[in-house]
């Protein structure tokens, strides 16, 4: 495959491997501990509310609010840099407000991560969450709701 | 207790600059080696070593270059700019428990090369904590930074005025220190407000410069202190923190991303400590990037949770009559960015009384490391 020059997670990783995969099919997951039901993300091994290892995925209305967001100038790394500057934003869940996603905001479920006015998003904005392609890897990006 | 039982007797640095030749292992050797005559000690005498993990030169090449003799503790801090307090505190620790006698901690980079600056490595693919940012252009320091930045604006009513004050103070005393990077070059408000934009909210001055250099002092006890040359600054209190649920740099998954590090440590460095904020007349606060200054003089207790922004207004960070004269030396802003080591350095300087912008009468400084990762602090005293 082509690289992109994005910088992309490792789907390897067995400890994230479901929730990108959860990406791929349309939905956004969450770790929930099977033993408490604490939620939590990103994932890890362990639940530190109750010390279980076990755990199971649960998906998620992607239904969120912006928490803060970023506008990166260059210099950056080049395939980044290309479309500065762009939005990167940090999202709160409304299922759960203590879940917390980075990701972009854009204009359409295949838009670009660049093409938001940044001087419109403001902290609080309602999103929904929608997914795009980049080389073999679904990645969560939001929308406004 | 660590309180008073052991002191800096030697600070050495290297000249700091962009692209210099040697190599970090050769700066580092050659900071520690002017530490190790400031302190008027033999290499020999040394036998302690703490320093950065992310450091380049090892152990072993320092002690054969250097000519120390049997180095009998050495050990290692991670997570970059939170680490140089610590191995400041390492070294203290391991000299007031009888593990070596005379210990160096330093802290060599050069910030051109590529392996400092992890986040301009093109690696295909990411694991780890890394995946769930850097993918969407949350690639640097200054962008993880900015995040939280732009939350703490909305949360507090910080302005970029506010960080104005910060980088103008900062400014302000490098202009006064011939060895700082921006001891020629004076900083306006209109061009820090005019400035390029790096990761908004922050602008190009928001941001610590890019050094080459190593820093380096030299740690024995109180008694051993007492019978050499210079007037020693004692280590008072030290701590290190990693606070409950705290991921590195992007700290937004847990239930308060804004209450950083330094609230955690600073809880362990005053309960070890006789004296309190209010007794602390300067101070070399981290400063990687302008933000972490009020969120910083809140945590260490200077004032309010929120108020650390409006704590910048009336010059209040500057040398001579403001409240708090912080990074008396310029800091990493203005003087130099080795990770932090050199506030360390001037913090031994004021309590010497030896700085460029000297607080007169200070008796009590306190030196953080890094806000935003692992962090460490020193409460020095003379
Ligand atoms: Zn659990």
């Amino acid at each position: 495959m082509t690289s992109t020059g994005f910088l992309l997670p490792d789907l390897e990783d067995p400890e994230s491997a479901p929730f990108w995969e959860g990406c791929a099919r349309g939905e956004l997951l969450v770790q929930v501990c099977t033993s408490c039901g604490a939620r939590r993300m990103p994932p890890r091994p362990m639940c530190p509310r109750c010390r279980s290892v076990d755990h199971r995925w649960e998906a998620t209305s992607g239904r969120a609010t912006i928490w803060s967001f970023v506008v990166p100038h260059p210099p950056l790394l080049p395939a980044y840099q290309e479309l500065a500057p762009y939005n990167a934003i940090v999202v709160a869940l409304d299922d759960d407000s203590a879940i917390r996603f980075v990701g972009n905001l854009v204009a359409s479920p295949d838009g670009a991560i660049n093409e938001i006015d940044p001087a419109s998003i403001e902290i609080g904005d309602p999103v929904q969450v929608v997914f795009q392609q980049v080389e073999d890897v679904t990645l969560p990006r939001w929308v406004r709701a | 207790m660590l309180r008073d039982q052991t002191a800096i007797v030697g600070i050495g640095q290297t000249a700091f600059g962009k692209g210099l030749p040697d190599s970090e292992l050769s700066l580092a050797c050659q900071a520690i080696s002017a530490a190790i005559d400031d302190a008027g000690l033999e290499p020999a005498a040394v036998d302690g070593l703490a320093m950065f993990s992310m450091e380049d030169g090892r152990e072993v090449e320092v002690a054969r270059n250097v000519g120390l003799g049997d180095v009998t503790f050495f050990s290692q801090i991670g997570y970059g700019g939170g680490a140089g307090c610590g191995t400041v505190g390492h070294a203290a620790m391991a000299v007031a428990t009888g593990q070596c006698e005379v210990a160096v901690a330093w802290r060599a980079r050069k910030r051109a090369a590529k392996a400092s600056r992890p986040w301009a490595q093109v690696s295909s693919r990411i694991s780890g904590h890394w995946q769930w940012s850097r993918p969407f252009g949350v690639l640097r320091p200054v962008d993880e930074i900015a995040m939280l930045t732009r939350r703490y604006m909305h949360e507090f009513g910080a302005t970029r005025e506010h960080l104005a004050n910060v980088a103008l103070a900062f400014r302000k005393h490098a202009n006064r220190n011939p060895a700082a990077t921006m001891h020629d070059k004076p900083l306006s408000r209109e061009q820090y407000l005019d400035a390029r934009w790096i990761s908004e909210p922050l602008c190009l001055f928001d941001n610590c410069l890019e050094t080459d250099g190593a820093l380096a002092v030299v740690i024995t006890s109180a008694a051993r202190a007492a019978d050499l040359r210079n007037p020693p600054v004692y280590v008072h209190a030290f701590a290190q923190s990693i606070p409950q649920q705290h991921q590195v740099m992007t700290n937004y998954f847990c239930d308060d991303p804004l209450l950083g590090p330094s609230h955690a440590c600073a809880a362990r460095l005053w309960a070890q400590a006789e004296v309190t904020p209010r007794d602390v007349p300067v101070a070399q606060i981290y400063d990687a990037f302008s933000p972490l200054i009020p969120l910083s003089l809140e945590g260490y207790g200077f004032c309010a949770r929120g108020e650390g922004a409006a704590f910048t207004d009336d010059g209040a960070l500057e040398w001579p009559d403001g409240r708090l004269p912080t990074n008396t030396s310029g800091g990493g802003m203005s003087e130099a960015y080795v990770h932090g080591f050199n506030l360390v350095l001037e913090g031994v300087r004021q309590m010497r009384g030896t700085s460029s912008s000297q607080v007169d009468g200070a008796e009590v400084c306190l030196v953080t490391s890094g806000e935003g990762v692992p962090t460490s602090a020193l409460l020095l005293r003379r």
